[in-house]
């Protein structure tokens, strides 16, 4: 049986929904009566030993009902996934500000917070270090560092005609998901059931377990879906899940945590900054030949997810570009402020712009367009990655002709040029980004799925998988899957929430890899459920194997003739004839592997190509700038929900051109967040945004191992925007040439100014 | 007893004067459309209309409910998306829709809410003025370009007939209660009394109350268990006018009817959009020109505007009143000229005569809606021969109040302006200011930034005599 291709459809299901302020997220869930209300205390201090804790002030305020330390933990107090190294409460010690010590729980949030206030601590205070190459001097590492080889770095650099060395570093970023984090759980019979706005429910449920010290299956996590994760739900939504897990199970009462945005901002971790170093080596061609980096990744207190970022650092250090000899080293490093996680991208934008700024330090000291050396070493099949994968199906010169082409590029340059000639103290500049960004999770064993389908008697379809709705478009990507392998209207599938007792295991929604996973499996269920079907109808109408059935527009298709079978008559036949109408779907990715010994593999099951240009303004007199116009040609595959993917594709950018310009998250060396308020950290209003968009779906075969070979869409995207930082620096170089080389994001007004003005280095 | 429409309910409530509306919203009325993201007003997820009846129509403006205090909604109509929800999308949940403007959904309803309420105004809106209502909505999953397709969509299908609420109504703009809203709110005569059994008697006085932005940000608690006087409720501290020259501006004012007055922009340099720069079209709504200045913020964009103006403010202490230079009211770190029983009445400037060039600067990290690292206004008055006739000059941002610049500004009166001066100027200039490092910028940074601001102001008002590469030459 197969089916034909679908009406196309462009949008977001739940948009409906959204618009109407009808959507439900965790704080929106009507409460039981009697649900308590929960607030961590945390630590003042970025270091230090606990010395005493007293509760008493804050246990009489009338309201409070219990306070919790570590000891009340009845499993283990632990968080760390990948390594045990971060306790839920702290126990002797305090590593960040902002480290949870104890959780109040009182009869309401406010009750809650003033009890806070009356918590006294004495901790003696240990010097605190911020810095990650700090960390590296004093041995201070969350996991052990990680090398790629690949060539003869030593030699090749010999043999190079040129070689330019230096420092980069990018800051950290928040993730500003609007909806905070939280949770709310509530026993029953024994069992912890919790709302969670989570990208991990999975992760969720075997966290609250642990602390718990209970088996999985007497826990259920439950997300209806989150607004907005960015990676900062992957890992750390579990922590407060399992703090009001743990007080809803020893109260034996509703306990719900929603952090507000100040906790939020203070309690959880950002986006790793990155202090790096990089040597690169080009010959008379501007070949690359080699390329050196070494990489200090700001871990924070825990090694939460950073193990893994640092990991895709090492994968992306190269970007779009082939290198034949390259050594890569990362070094995963402690320091003194909240744990630092995932965010969008994973590790890979931080080592893709070293080495644009090894590309760009080239260029300006040889006199020559970043372009010139870009183009001369962009990937093409046959060129292997340092991690060993070899390239097939590239498209990155496709997507950076095409946008040269299509932008007509060298006349925008020229223009530029004639603009900042006639133009004083307003400057122009361009830079054009390549993106190359793998998709799986690095880590092989994740990358499976599960989907549940049930058909109901009367023919409408009810699905469940592991996919979680952030935004991103999962749930309706999903309904399209099964409408489009039962051959129904998108309005007769209803999705499920994501809920750890329907599917279980699953991996976060995270690696970009959410929809091809969950797609597969799903597609995997109603396949099952569509050979039982074909079975019946070849049985019933005595039909033979050549003869081919297909569902399309509700009805039965014989031989591309319409039948007078419409669906709903076949589900009810098929439920008379005791039919089974569910089916779980299995999906696990083919042909990945990786060799963490030897640091070789093929970890990804294809990779997605684009080009982004970007083009800004710089007011000199000000030092404040613009973006007039962002042009991108991306390599979508075959987009099966266009709306959805060109939103990932603007989103994406903007988030990126945010954290390459003024997203600035500054800590003091005490270790204080300086931004603890959204007043305070800046992320992209309207009027900030580039004034043109435009992308382009450049058209290529796409992969089969993307869901009807639709690419992801969800990090690549964020990349584009590191070419915001080398678009303004192009502009700056054109008012002072004589402009030091810093490579430091992000590059803020304060930047700007700065480089503007100053003398040669 | 505080009482208001809810969208299409009368509400009644003994709830605190002080607390936020949203609160009230989400947790009394158990309405979850509107949500809590901020609780500081710089995201207006938060966006209800508010609308208030004058001269037989509903006025709408979209606020901020997340630092509204519930007593500034007596007798107004609050509208949540749930108040605008029919039984079809209207057409600017249509437009979001088509337009994948809408990806997590919990900045939604803000935007909805947000744009709805810029369409409940007497004249048919553009594309501008419907984006201007979303200035201060924040999304981090769309990038805004889909946002404003959906903005350019709806401006393209409003009805070109007869504009206005009947129209909007016939076309399902809006619920048809909205109808009757005038006729409701006509009914809410009586003013606020707070009917609640005192817990303790007043002993102190009342917390003067404005739009909440400040003091609900800054103190919540504080202010929703205080004893609130709304200003808004106090006719003496409102409206903007002008007579003979001398410009008086209600402490009461909110930003948005200073602007709407249309008297600041008459007096700016035409480069200059001042309100574009300030806050965002909720909390300007909000916020009240006395706010800003009694907040003392040493970086307040309308306390830098108001000192290179030189002018005055009215305090008033039960019968007595006093007047005082407003370049000499702020006396350190939020430390004011101002006993605790007086408050400020009104701000008083002469608008400066023809010749004159004002001009304001503010450079932030980012260009809208965020606090400024330095901000700077000129009044400045050059004759034909150069001759610096009139000099006030003011920056934020560069010490422990909002400075009016004495020295710099005694240092250049009268003299004739060149290059050579100027560059001394700034060296004064240096002098007289003491920025500090913090989130907005390291202190070196703020001296440059000032320098370079002092210079647009010249170059706006004397282009010819400034050399615009002396910038660069001289840095």
């Amino acid at each position: 049986m197969n089916n034909n291709n679908p009406t196309p459809f462009s949008g977001n299901l739940d948009a409906v929904n959204h618009v109407r302020g009808q959507s439900i997220y965790v704080d929106d869930l009507p409460e039981y009566a009697g649900t308590l209300h929960a607030k961590v205390f945390y630590s003042p201090l970025a270091h230090g030993r606990i010395r005493r804790l007293d509760f008493e002030a804050a246990a009489q305020l009338e309201g409070v009902i219990r306070i919790f330390t570590y000891q009340d933990i009845p499993g283990e107090n632990q968080l760390g996934n990948i390594v045990p190294d971060e306790p839920l409460l702290a126990e002797e010690e305090v590593h960040y500000i902002g480290q949870p010590i104890a959780l109040i729980v009182a009869r309401s949030p406010e009750i809650a917070e003033q009890a806070r206030e009356r918590v006294q601590v004495d901790i003696e205070e240990l010097p605190p270090v911020t810095e990650p190459r700090e960390a590296f001097r004093q041995g201070l590492l969350l996991h052990e560092s990680r090398k790629f080889e690949m060539g003869d770095v030593e030699t090749a650099f010999a043999q190079c005609k040129y070689i330019f060395e230096g420092a980069a570093h990018t800051g950290g970023q928040e993730h500003v998901y609007l909806e905070p984090q939280g949770a709310y759980a509530v026993p029953r019979e024994g069992k912890a059931f919790i709302h969670s706005s989570t990208q991990g429910p999975t992760q969720v449920q075997r966290t609250a377990a642990r602390v718990l010290g209970v088996p999985m299956n007497q826990v259920e996590v439950d997300v209806t879906r989150i607004g907005g994760g960015f990676g900062g739900k992957e890992d750390q939504a579990s922590g407060w899940a399992a703090l009001v897990a743990m007080a809803a199970h020893l109260l034996k009462k509703p306990v719900k945590y929603i952090l507000s945005r100040h906790e939020d901002l203070l309690m959880t971790g950002k986006r790793h900054p990155y202090d790096s170093d990089y040597r690169i080596g080009l010959d008379e061609h501007l070949k690359i030949q080699a390329y050196e980096a070494v990489f200090y990744q700001n871990g924070g207190a825990a090694a939460d997810l950073s193990p893994a970022v640092l990991e895709r650092t090492l994968f992306h250090a190269t970007n779009s570009y082939y290198v034949p000899h390259a050594r890569l080293t990362a070094h995963c490093c402690r320091t003194n402020i909240v744990p630092s996680t995932a965010f969008r991208g994973f590790g890979g934008p931080q080592g893709m712009f070293v080495i644009e700024a090894a590309i760009h330090h080239a260029a300006s000291e040889l006199d020559v367009n970043p372009m010139e050396i870009q183009r001369q070493n962009l990937l093409q099949d046959g060129h292997i990655f340092p991690y060993g994968q070899v390239i097939r199906e590239s498209e990155a010169r496709n997507c950076w002709m095409e946008n040269i082409e299509r932008n007509n590029l060298r006349r925008l340059q020229e223009e530029i040029r004639l603009y900042n000639a006639s133009h004083p103290l307003s400057k122009k500049g361009l830079h054009l980004m390549p993106v190359c960004f793998g998709i799986s999770f690095t880590k092989t064993m994740m990358n499976h799925a599960r989907a549940l389908v049930h058909v109901y008697s009367d023919g409408s379809v009810g699905i469940s998988t592991g996919a979680v709705e952030m935004g991103q478009g999962a749930n309706t990507k999903m309904v399209q899957v099964a409408a489009r392998e039962f051959g129904l209207r998108l309005e007769q599938v209803k999705i499920e929430t994501t809920n750890t007792t329907r599917v279980a295991n699953t991996s976060p929604s995270a690696a970009s890899a959410t929809s091809d996973l969950n797609g597969k499996a799903l597609l995997d269920a109603c396949g099952q459920i569509r050979e039982r079907l074909e079975a019946l109808l070849r049985e019933e109408w005595g039909l033979g194997e050549q003869d081919a059935i297909q569902l399309r527009n509700n009805t039965v298709f014989v031989n591309g003739k319409e039948q007078d079978m419409s669906w709903e008559q076949l589900i009810q036949l098929a439920f008379f004839q005791r039919i089974n109408l569910s089916a779980k779907g299995h999906y696990a990715t083919p042909d990945i592997h990786f060799d963490k010994k030897k640091e070789k593999g093929h970890p990804f099951a294809y990779h997605v190509y684009g080009t982004a240009a970007l083009h800004c303004t710089v007011d000199c007199l000000r030092g404040i700038y613009s973006f007039d116009a962002v042009h991108i040609v991306h390599d979508f595959g075959r987009s099966m929900n266009k709306g959805i993917d060109l939103g990932q594709i603007e989103g994406g950018l903007v988030q990126g051109i945010g954290w390459m310009t003024m997203e600035n998250l500054q800590h003091t060396p005490e270790g204080k967040l300086l931004s603890q308020t959204l007043s305070n950290y800046k992320i992209p209003d309207i009027y900030s945004v580039p004034k043109e968009v435009s992308v382009h779906f450049l058209h290529t075969d796409g992969t089969e191992k993307a869901i009807y070979k639709s690419k992801t869409t969800g990090e690549p995207p964020l990349m584009y925007g590191i070419g915001a930082y080398f678009a303004l620096y192009d502009a700056i170089l054109a008012f002072n040439p004589e402009a030091p080389r810093l490579y430091h994001a992000p590059m803020t007004p304060e930047r700007v100014l700065g480089l503007l003005y100053a003398s040669p280095a | 007893m505080i009482q208001f429409y809810l969208n299409g309910r009368k509400i009644h409530t003994d709830a605190l004067p002080g607390s936020a509306l949203l609160d009230f919203i989400r947790n009394e009325q158990g309405l979850k459309g509107t949500k809590l993201v901020c609780k500081e007003g710089e995201c207006a997820a938060c966006a209800v209309l508010v609308g208030t009846l004058e001269g037989g129509r509903v006025h709408y403006q979209n606020m901020c409910s997340c630092i509204m205090p519930l007593a500034n909604a007596h007798g107004k109509h609050i509208v949540t998306i749930e108040g605008l929800n029919g039984e079809e999308l209207t057409p600017v949940q249509q437009a979001m829709v088509d337009c994948h403007g809408s990806q997590c959904g919990f900045c939604t309803p803000g935007f909805v809410v947000s744009l709805t309420g810029a369409l409940l105004r007497a004249e048919r809106p553009g594309y501008r003025q419907l984006l201007k209502a979303i200035d201060g909505n924040i999304c981090r999953c769309t990038g805004y370009k889909s946002i404003e397709r959906a903005v350019q969509r709806i401006a393209e299908a409003l009805p070109e007939e007869a504009y206005g609420l009947e129209t909007l109504l016939q076309q399902g703009y809006l619920p048809a209660y909205f109808r009757q809203m005038a006729a409701n709110l006509a009914t809410i005569n009586e003013p606020a009394n707070d009917s609640r059994p005192e817990k303790e008697p007043a002993t102190t006085a009342p917390l003067y109350l404005g739009g909440g932005t400040d003091l609900l940000v800054q103190m919540p608690r504080k202010v929703q268990h205080s004893a609130v006087l709304p200003v808004f409720t106090q006719p003496a501290l409102k409206g903007v006018r002008e007579e003979n020259g001398r410009c008086t501006i209600g402490a009461a004012a909110t930003a948005t009817e200073l602007e709407q007055s249309g008297v600041i922009q008459s007096i700016l340099h035409p480069q200059d959009d001042f309100f574009h720069l300030l806050s965002s079209s909720p909390i300007r709504n909000m916020s009240t020109v006395g706010g800003n200045l009694i907040n003392a913020s040493p970086i307040g964009d309308f306390t830098v505007l108001f000192l290179a103006l030189d002018s005055s403010i009215r305090l008033q202490a039960g019968g007595h009143a006093r007047t005082v230079k407003l370049k000499d009211f702020y006396r350190g770190y939020k430390k004011m000229d101002r006993q605790p029983e007086e408050h400020l009445v009104a701000i008083e400037f002469e608008r400066p005569p023809k010749g004159v060039c004002f001009s304001f600067e503010k450079v932030s990290a980012r260009r809208n809606l965020d606090i400024a690292s330095v901000n700077t206004a000129a009044s400045l008055a050059i004759d034909g021969a150069g001759r610096i006739q009139t000099i006030h000059l003011s920056a934020g941002g560069v010490g422990p109040i909002p400075m009016y610049l004495r020295q710099t500004s005694q240092f250049l009166r009268g003299k004739v302006l060149d290059e050579p001066l100027l560059k001394e100027a700034l060296d004064v200039l240096q002098e007289e200011i003491a920025p500090i490092s913090d989130a907005r910028g390291a202190a070196d940074y703020k001296r440059r930034l000032l320098r370079q601001l002092m210079l647009a102001h010249f170059l706006k008002a004397a282009p010819e005599r400034v050399d615009i590469l002396f910038v660069a030459r001289s840095s």
